[in-house]
């Protein structure tokens, strides 16, 4: 048994996530792959089935008692999202697939009637795909511009070249991560709000990585647009949300037609349902929004504040340890950073040290973690990956540093 | 040996490589990439020799050395048939005498997603093959 204090009971927590018990290549199953997708508790699991057996009919159309129950419990999902990012309404929460349906959504809607043919879309040299290709599409069909913030050597945003990318007044909106996934750089998303906003520029925060670590206040950061996905939050897959400001979402034409959407139809013409509904065409991912609002639940009861204490202290456990590895090199050093380490090591190539982990039982990631221009800036071409969840131990960042010290060793 | 397929043989070839780096003349070039994960390879056809430009991991080095070994001074049909041995070799793992150093990598076949990475090589030089059938050249004729 560990003797190590926490801030959290985390072999209690370890009790509800069924999979983290399994063994592989018959060793303990040390997952440090949370940053892709995290695993899920038995809490979600449950409530999932529950909705299946017990409570399940489409939303929002039938008169009958099962529709309704389903719909209360659907419905009850978009206030705990809207408690958990302390949005102003419900109605400023649209549920989406994931992430990247947010952020394209934002692009095809917003930013096909708000954004002006040489308005310019600002965003970061560390940004996954999911926020550079869809304001590349854009671009490419609306003709805005598109702009990039380059960062500095540490990993953080260079304050002086989003200064030039906004000197000549073209950008109407900042694009941008609230958590690296590659470097693990939280970026100073209040300060960067004001910033955009005294510029006459709206922001999108791309909380897909953030949002599982610390507590988000929407109206504090007075962030326009706030995305995550459901996965990476302990939820199931197919469930993310969409959040923004109520006068924006009333002002944004719809983005899939169909059913759900519609206020009334006629051949000759169709009017649009209020936000959020205008925005979530057809049956929606009933079972996983309930998934993601069992997620929440479970994520609110341990605490934000717990969580950050505890990952912090796995951050710093991970950064002193690692770094006592001969050839190791962490990419990224931000004053605010969490649990996503990026690295590379000399003579052995990513795919080779996540293999050689893989076989010591510890999964961890490798690639260009859909960030390719970030990979050519920090002069890589890819990298391995290791990302913390509430369930991980100092003990299992440990065991990643006795199965480097062996790919090592093989590659000596 | 759970690592197995990290042995001496892959290792070595993937650190001394015989046949790495472009000629400063061919016949034909071949490339393939595995966009997953950005790996890259050039295979260059230089009468009866082949060399490359691997990018990627140690198995993609490894793979491409002991493929320009074992192709050296074959026609264009006895690769095609060896490629599909070598492609039967990865999928199974079973080993096979004909193949010599090529077993080496036998071991992927419990690896899926690196499969790739030993049959990127293959993949160039089939195209390398191609273009030089295209432009009137050939291996070995």
């Amino acid at each position: 048994m560990s003797t190590t204090l926490l801030p959290l009971d985390v072999h209690a927590i370890r009790q509800d996530f069924p999979i983290l018990s399994q063994k592989v290549h018959g060793k303990p199953f040390v997952f440090l792959d949370s940053g892709a997708s995290a695993q899920k508790p038995k809490q979600v699991i449950e409530a999932m089935r529950f909705v299946m057996e017990e409570q399940y009919a489409n939303v929002h159309r039938g008169l009958h008692y099962m529709s309704e129950k389903a719909s209360d419990a659907y419905e009850n999902v978009r206030d705990k999202v809207a408690e958990l990012l302390n949005a102003a309404s419900r109605e400023e929460i649209v549920f989406t697939r994931n992430a990247t349906e947010s952020i394209n959504l934002v692009a095809y809607t917003w930013g096909r009637t708000a954004l002006q043919p040489g308005d310019a879309v600002a965003v970061s040299e560390m940004e996954h795909h999911a926020n550079l290709v869809p304001w590349q599409m854009l671009r490419d069909a609306h003709g805005t511009e598109l702009r990039i913030v380059k960062i500095t050597d540490s990993g953080e945003l260079d304050w002086n070249s989003l200064e030039k990318v906004f000197a000549d007044g073209k950008v109407k909106l900042m694009a941008l991560t609230h958590m690296s996934n590659v470097l693990g750089t939280y970026t100073p998303v209040e300060r960067l709000a004001k910033f955009a906003h005294e510029r006459g520029a709206k922001i999108l925060l791309d909380g897909a990585q953030a949002v599982v670590h610390r507590a988000v206040d929407v109206q504090a950061i007075d962030a326009d647009f706030y995305v995550f996905s459901g996965h990476k939050l302990y939820g199931p897959t197919g469930i993310g949300v969409l959040y923004a400001k109520a006068e924006i979402l009333e002002a944004m034409p719809p983005f899939l037609g169909g059913g759900d959407m519609i206020s009334s139809v006629t051949y000759e013409k169709s009017t649009w349902a209020k936000p959020p509904h205008r925005f979530e065409a057809g049956t929606p991912a009933i079972i996983e929004t309930i998934g993601l609002g069992a997620a929440i639940d479970y994520v609110r009861a341990i605490g934000f504040e717990a969580i950050a204490a505890h990952e912090q202290h796995l951050t710093e456990h991970a950064l002193a340890t690692l770094s006592q590895i001969e050839g190791l090199r962490i990419l990224g050093s931000a004053q605010d950073r969490g649990g996503v380490f990026s690295f590379v090591m000399k003579d052995a190539h990513a795919h080779d040290i996540a293999t050689l982990l893989d076989r010591q039982g510890i999964a961890v990631r490798a690639g260009h973690h859909c960030a390719e221009p970030l990979m050519g800036r920090l002069g890589v071409s890819s990298t391995a990956r290791a990302t913390f969840g509430l369930y991980n131990l100092p003990e299992e960042i440990d065991a990643l540093a006795t199965g480097l010290e062996r790919v090592r060793k093989i590659f000596a | 040996m759970s690592e197995a397929l990290y042995q001496s043989i892959v290792l070595e070839r993937a650190r001394h490589p015989h046949f790495a780096g472009r000629p400063a003349v061919f016949n034909a070039e071949g490339q393939s990439e595995n966009r997953m994960c950005g790996d890259k390879i050039s295979v260059f056809l230089n009468g009866t020799h082949l060399r490359h430009e691997a990018q990627g991991c140690a198995i993609l080095a490894a793979s491409a050395e002991l493929m320009c070994e074992a192709a050296i001074s074959k026609s264009a049909d006895e690769i095609a048939i060896l490629s599909d041995k070598f492609e039967r070799l990865v999928q199974t793992g079973e080993q096979n005498p004909e193949l010599g150093d090529l077993n080496a990598l036998a071991g992927i076949a419990q690896y899926p997603s690196r499969v790739r990475c030993a049959t990127l090589p293959w993949s160039a030089l089939r195209d390398a093959i191609t273009r030089a059938g295209s432009t009137g050249g050939a291996v070995n004729g």
